[in-house]
């Protein structure tokens, strides 16, 4: 019995200190956003301080931020919705008819050293002239959404007992009937999960927009990116950007905790 | 509890359809079978999903597999001549830029994958069973990985300044010296690593909890009764059942291990820092494409860091295939 409590104590200990290490820096950060200049290159000063929204009001005031912020939500947005209707039928084809060696070429694009497709993107899409296009990122983001998505897709559908779509398909609906009337209601779960981490992931993604974004379109990494080597010593300004960049994905974590495991670990525990 | 959730929906709207039957009608069209008809709609629902991959794989491919063979310098269609393996040979024989890029990228890789991997297991044996306050610990193993690795970056270079960071002025309550961190040579890498481990942990733990939940408790329980300690118990029973599942997550993770390149160009810049100190493949093939415009021999060496990951992963995997089987 002691031996037992001596180890919840200590489990708790563990995780309070893990937990600590984890969401200090973040909170950190978020700290800082409040921080008068002066404050933020003052170690001395820590969590307590009376708090200025000088940061964001300049940041906000400047406009790029606002803009690059729609500029993200556009390209995370449209990308990720074109991606779950590109990857969830396909997912359920390589699901239900048993087509993993296809699926798993898809794969291939996660292997792949972003950098190398870069170059010939660029060249390739200069011909057509997009670069510097919304058009161009979303196409970009797609790459990395759709065999995300086609991943945790396939393990959602396989887990779902084929009965049911046989039990429509007796009852006269064709098999892409079933998949529309039966399969898809039931992945709503798993389409949600797949959607919400393909946003996070064309949300943070930095090297696309770097290389293929222009002034007008720059997504939000890019401007931070570029904010912290123009100003350097505004650490209270970048901040406050860092933390606007964070807001949506804490949100995210908080809300879709539960939906955001299982669509990270769909696939990952088979195999 | 999503399981049976799902398994109740699912209930519910197999019984809803079953209302509308209309017993097996006759295909309207008599020379399609219902073999041939869904082999079409496979490929039919495939087909948008493996072109779109495949095209913006396929040509990207060619194209830097051409430029590789060539001495393309300044601009990709410029003219250019064809130059055989030279490129190759050139990034095989350069010890001053290529290998030690191949040896901090292995060094990174290998350093912040297998800690995270020892670390992520033992947060997840310590999460395994329930406990209060479970869910607000999993939210905020959520924040750091599903954070932007930029962000995060900035982050840590303001926690890490030498002689305004949080950092040196915690270290300095323990007594020890102020570190460059991010602003030395040698320090670059390992806080790199580190704050790489802060931000993948939480992943690692994450994937290894879900499959430690999937495992039967049966030889856990009869390992017990035959008196074995909790050690024996997870070196003997939990390690080998969960042996697919860390392969697995090793593979996720090496991956993308290997192509760090957000958190490194973003604290170091250009070339990893001034002595390209960070300087990992990755970094190294963006410098000589968009700093340098050496499209020909950066082309060399984007190839050569794609068959090593591949190899890396089909190493791993079949490693997996092994255990699985």
């Amino acid at each position: 019995m002691s031996a037992t409590t001596t180890f919840r104590v200590l489990r708790g200990v563990l995780i309070t200190v893990v937990c600590a290490v984890i969401s200090l820096p973040i909170i950190w950060m978020i700290a800082a956003a409040f921080k008068t200049n002066v404050q933020v290159t003052d170690p001395t000063v820590g969590l307590v301080f009376s708090p200025t929204w000088d940061n964001f009001r300049n940041v906000l005031a400047d406009g790029a931020l606002v803009h690059s912020f729609g500029n993200s939500m556009l390209v995370g947005v449209v990308s990720t919705a074109l991606s779950v209707v590109v990857a969830v039928p396909a997912a359920w084809a390589v699901g239900r008819f048993r087509m993993r060696r296809t699926g798993s070429i898809v794969l291939v694009a996660r292997i792949i050293p972003a950098i190398s497709l870069l170059v010939p993107w660029y060249y390739m899409f200069a011909q057509l002239g997009l670069v510097g296009s919304h058009l161009v990122l979303i196409l970009s983001h797609m790459f990395v959404s759709v065999p995300l998505i086609l991943w945790i897709m396939i393990g959602f559908f396989e887990s779902l007992p084929v009965e049911l779509e046989d039990a429509a398909r007796t009852d006269g609906l064709s098999a892409f009937g079933a998949f529309l009337r039966i399969a898809l209601p039931l992945a709503a779960p798993g389409t949600a999960s797949a959607a919400v981490l393909a946003f996070i992931f064309s949300w943070n993604n930095f090297i696309f927009a770097l290389i293929l974004a222009d002034e007008r379109t720059m997504t939000m990494p890019v401007l931070l990116f570029n904010f912290m080597s123009y100003a350097s010593t505004d650490w209270g300004g970048l901040m406050a950007a860092a933390t606007l960049m964070t807001v949506p994905v804490l949100l995210a974590a908080i809300f879709g905790q539960r939906f955001l495991v299982a669509g990270l670990t769909a696939g990952a525990t088979k195999g | 509890m999503t399981t049976t959730t799902t398994t109740r929906a699912a209930a519910g709207s197999g019984s809803g359809s079953g209302k509308s039957a209309r017993g097996v009608a006759p295909s309207g069209k008599p020379f399609v079978t219902f073999e041939q008809a869904n082999r079409r709609l496979k490929w039919a629902l495939l087909a948008p999903a493996l072109g779109f991959v495949g095209l913006m794989i396929a040509f990207p491919l060619a194209f830097t597999i051409n430029l590789s063979l060539t001495d393309a310098f300044g601009a990709v269609n410029a003219g250019s001549s064809y130059v055989g393996l030279q490129n190759f040979a050139d990034a095989l024989t350069d010890t001053r830029r290529f290998w030690p890029a191949v040896g901090r990228t292995v060094a990174f890789t290998l350093g912040a994958v297998v800690l995270e991997t020892v670390l992520g297991l033992a947060l997840a044996m310590l999460m395994r069973k329930a406990f209060r306050g479970m869910e607000i610990v999993r939210t905020i193993l959520m924040v750091p990985l599903l954070a932007t690795p930029v962000a995060i970056g900035i982050l840590w270079m303001l926690i890490l300044d030498p002689t305004n960071g949080i950092a040196n002025h915690l270290l300095g309550f323990v007594g020890v010296p102020p570190q460059e961190f991010l602003g030395s040579v040698s320090q670059s890498l390992p806080t790199l690593m580190l704050i790489d481990v802060w931000q993948w942990t939480p992943m690692m733990t994450v994937l290894l909890l879900a499959g430690l939940t999937t495992l039967p408790e049966e030889p856990e329980e009869a390992a017990r009764v035959d008196g074995a300690n909790a050690w024996q118990r997870f070196v003997h029973i939990i390690l080998p059942m969960l042996r697919t599942t860390i392969l697995t997550a090793l593979v996720l993770r090496g991956v993308d291990a290997l192509k760090t390149f957000d958190l490194i160009y973003a604290t170091k810049g250009p070339g990893g820092g001034s002595d390209f100190e960070a300087e990992t493949l990755n970094v190294y093939a963006y410098g000589l494409t968009f700093d340098y415009q050496e499209y020909g021999l950066a082309s060399a060496v984007l190839v050569l860091f794609t068959l090593f990951i591949v190899a890396v992963v089909v190493v791993l995997r079949r490693r997996t295939e092994r255990s699985a089987s």
